[in-house]
């Protein structure tokens, strides 16, 4: 049977098999947690504790600012030690709570469990909000915004986004082999939310073990368990609804526009802790792993744990890393050093030595065509990259540029390694402080 | 943690594929074209296959020094342009034939467009017009091959597109006997430039670099296949007048031109869509100069036509962009 895929798309090694056959495990406390309180797209939440306070586990210590805004919680009990701008992944310093543990590990009483038929749509929702549950897949955009669709826009397709394409990370994989009943929990919540009457699981090919047990688990379900291409970027939103649906996002809408809500299966899991359990999202698991680190392991880490206490506890380094990188190789953020925390966002740290890194020197476009061949949104990279570098910014709106995906598929198979996606990404910012500045 | 630390924005890893590497495929593709080329027509065709790879070679070493910009022979590229522009000659090209093509092939083919990626025209092909215009003598001059070993010496003769095009022009009416069969002609037993003779060797390279993915089917695919469909319809309507279009397949420049010369990445179009626009284009223009114009062979002028049509194409053939092709609009 030929599986479903979108068109474009690139073939990396999926480099799995370092910590793919690894059971998650608890990875323990580190002495200190950094818990940043800008951790999702959207309004950063605001301290709301202060030095010397004690916490519990789970108490809210940041709260959601707006709409698109999900509040911060104390991933275990402990004395506030500070409240100040710390290290951040995303390269520069943001406000975080410190939190020293006191070993307690004692959770907050205020969390309330719930059952399954107890609550109304809305309760759940906000249940998820009041958890701070975000997209796990790594952009971490607020769950509840998701799942409140306007009334104008009914979704009927519920996607649980299990394809996990990055190459490296295997903490998706993890969960499902692990935590399916979680994971199924978490779906029939959404799906009772949204209302949508079709639910598929996607799951790229090179996991059969997890697309066997999950449909093992759906059985009696009316969830479908689809085995889909293994092929980057299958997991981009976007692409995985073209896959399953067959159908188009519209150039510059959401999901919702054609009817379909798409959710990580770490989401789902996520989703049950805080709807069933109370629980908020204070943990997650993180594959630690590449050829820089002594034995790669999916953990499962609070948040808020220093990445120098992430390679302590998976045997430390082989050798003098070359890049750290927060996320997968196609679209991970590099970081200055191991001292920054791991967010709800961090699915992977990726510890690549200098011999792994591409030093080719960059040569003339040879207009080889494979950037347009490789682009699952079928713009041309090369066209766009080389207006953006002039900066001729009408022009490389005009070839499409806000549509660009930023997945890299460009970047990657081009010979003469040109840094396409990189300058792409560079006139997209330059066009929209174009615009901002022109409103103003 | 050392300070060692590269910061970039993602992504973080690359296919290895470099431009080097790609022209070095296209090279080693090239070699058993050049093999049976020197097996047909002996020492000269090495000769030719040497002057105009070395001439390239030097001449973008110059112009590069000259222009203060760093040497980049290396890559491979100037080399390819060498051996195309040697595969397009005559076996019998003088010295200083060959190696003004190669310097007319380099410098105002490429050079001065500003180097690898910017030339409009192949540079090989640009050098090889500019020579059948200016020394028409010696670019038409063709050698019967006489194989290694045969102990034949090379004699002066027609091609077969060319013996076909005599006898229509005097009688109105294909010739009655061709000097040779159309396995000859696949096989590159016939009179022809360097590297047209053999369509099998072109084809086992250009297999090799579909293998390879450097080249895609869709110029070649339609170019040909243009190429056969508008050959085949003249054949039907009077076959007493036009050949028949497996005689347009494996005669002439045509696998060279369709699968070397009208697939160079520079000078064609990036789309799909676009890259079968060129090669019908190709094939449209290749047939009506065989059968209608003044030269036997169009391949060269069919394929320059299409470059300067290329940025034109590209304009008007960018693919659909996701999200807009309608299949999004909810039922």
């Amino acid at each position: 049977m030929k599986l479903k895929t979108f068109t474009g798309g690139i073939h990396p090694p999926d480099n799995k098999h370092w910590s793919s056959h690894k059971a998650i495990e608890d990875c323990p406390l580190p002495a200190q947690f950094v818990v940043p309180l800008a951790q999702h797209i959207g309004a950063p939440s605001i301290a709301c504790v202060e030095v010397g306070q004690r916490v519990a586990k789970g108490q809210e210590i940041g709260s959601a600012k707006g709409f698109v805004s999900v509040p911060m919680h104390a991933p275990t009990s402990g004395e506030v030690v500070a409240v100040e701008n710390r290290p951040h992944p995303w390269g520069t310093s943001l406000p975080a709570v410190v939190i020293k543990p006191d070993g307690e590990d004692c959770w907050s009483t205020e969390l309330q469990p719930a059952g399954l038929g107890e609550l109304s749509p809305d309760e759940i929702v906000e249940r998820v909000r009041l958890a701070g549950v975000v997209g796990m897949g790594g952009a971490a955009f607020p769950a509840h915004v998701k799942m409140s669709p306007p009334p104008e826009k009914p979704v009927h397709t519920l996607i649980l986004n299990g394809v996990e394409c990055e190459p490296y990370l295997t903490a998706d994989h993890r969960m499902m082999l692990e935590e399916p009943e979680k994971i199924l929990q978490g779906v029939a919540l959404l799906q009772y939310v949204l209302g949508a009457e079709r639910v598929v699981i996607g799951i790229e090919a090179n996991k059969p073990d997890a697309v066997a047990l999950l449909r093992k688990h759906c059985l009696e379900t009316p969830v479908e368990v689809m085995p889909l291409e293994v092929k980057y970027p299958q997991g981009a939103e976007k692409q995985l609804i073209a896959a399953v649906t067959g159908r188009e996002v519209p150039s510059g809408g959401l999901p919702m526009d054609i009817g379909v809500a798409v959710h990580n299966v770490s989401t789902a899991a996520a989703v049950t802790d805080a709807v069933l359990f109370g629980r908020p999202l204070i943990e997650r698991v993180c594959t630690v792993t590449g050829p820089a680190i002594r034995e790669p392991k999916n953990l499962r880490i609070r948040i808020g744990t220093p990445l120098s206490h992430l390679v302590k506890v998976c045997g430390g380094l082989v050798e003098e890393p070359g890049k750290i990188i927060l996320g997968g190789p196609m679209m991970g953020f590099t970081q200055l050093g191991f001292d920054v925390p791991a967010t709800r966002g961090t699915s992977g740290l990726l510890l690549l030595r200098k011999a792994d890194i591409a030093s080719q020197a960059e040569s003339p476009c040879i207009r080889c065509a494979r950037c347009v061949q490789a682009c699952p949104i079928n713009l041309l990279p090369t066209t766009i990259a080389a207006y953006a570098r002039r900066d001729m910014l009408a022009e490389a709106s005009e070839y499409c540029a806000m549509d660009c995906i930023e997945c890299g598929s460009c970047s990657y198979v081009c010979p003469s390694t040109i840094p396409l996606v990189q300058a792409i990404r560079y006139g997209k910012a330059a066009i929209l402080a174009k615009k901002r500045s022109s409103q103003i | 943690v050392s300070q060692q630390l590269y910061l970039s924005s993602s992504p973080h890893i690359h296919s290895g594929e470099t431009t080097s590497k790609v022209m070095h495929a296209v090279i080693y593709s090239l070699l058993p074209a050049c093999g049976v080329a020197v097996y047909f027509f002996g020492p000269s065709a090495l000769t030719v296959l040497l002057i105009a790879t070395l001439g390239c070679l030097a001449t973008e070493v110059v112009c590069q020094r000259l222009m203060g910009q760093p040497v980049t022979i290396a890559d491979g590229s100037a080399a390819i342009t060498g051996i195309l522009l040697a595969l397009n000659l005559p076996p019998s090209s003088p010295w200083w034939l060959t190696l003004l093509g190669a310097v007319i092939a380099i410098a105002i083919g490429k050079q001065v467009y500003g180097g690898l990626g910017s030339n409009p025209f192949n540079p090989a092909l640009v050098a090889r017009v500019v020579l059948l215009i200016s020394f028409p003598v010696q670019m038409t001059s063709w050698s019967a091959p006489a194989p290694l070993g045969s102990g034949l010496d090379l004699v002066t003769t027609a091609t077969p597109l060319g013996e076909w095009k005599n006898a229509v022009m005097l009688t109105g009416q294909m010739p009655p006997e061709m000097q040779g069969s159309l396995s000859d002609y696949f096989l590159g037993n016939m009179p022809g430039c360097i590297g047209e003779v053999s369509a099998l060797a072109l084809l086992l390279g250009a297999a090799y670099l579909f293998y390879r993915r450097i080249l895609t089917w869709h110029i070649p695919t339609a170019f040909v296949g243009t190429v056969v469909l508008l050959s085949a319809l003249f054949w039907l309507i009077n076959p007493e007048k036009y050949p028949n279009p497996v005689f347009h397949l494996v005669t002439g420049g045509l696998i060279l031109g369709a699968f070397y010369m009208a697939t160079d990445m520079v000078t064609t179009p990036i789309s799909t869509k676009g890259m079968l626009l060129f090669g019908v284009g190709c094939g449209l223009l290749t047939v009506l100069i065989r059968l209608f114009g003044g030269y036997p062979e169009g391949v060269s002028f069919a394929i320059l036509l299409m470059n300067a049509a290329t940025p034109l194409i590209d304009r008007y053939t960018r693919p659909k962009k996701f999200g807009t092709s309608g299949q999004g609009v909810a039922q």
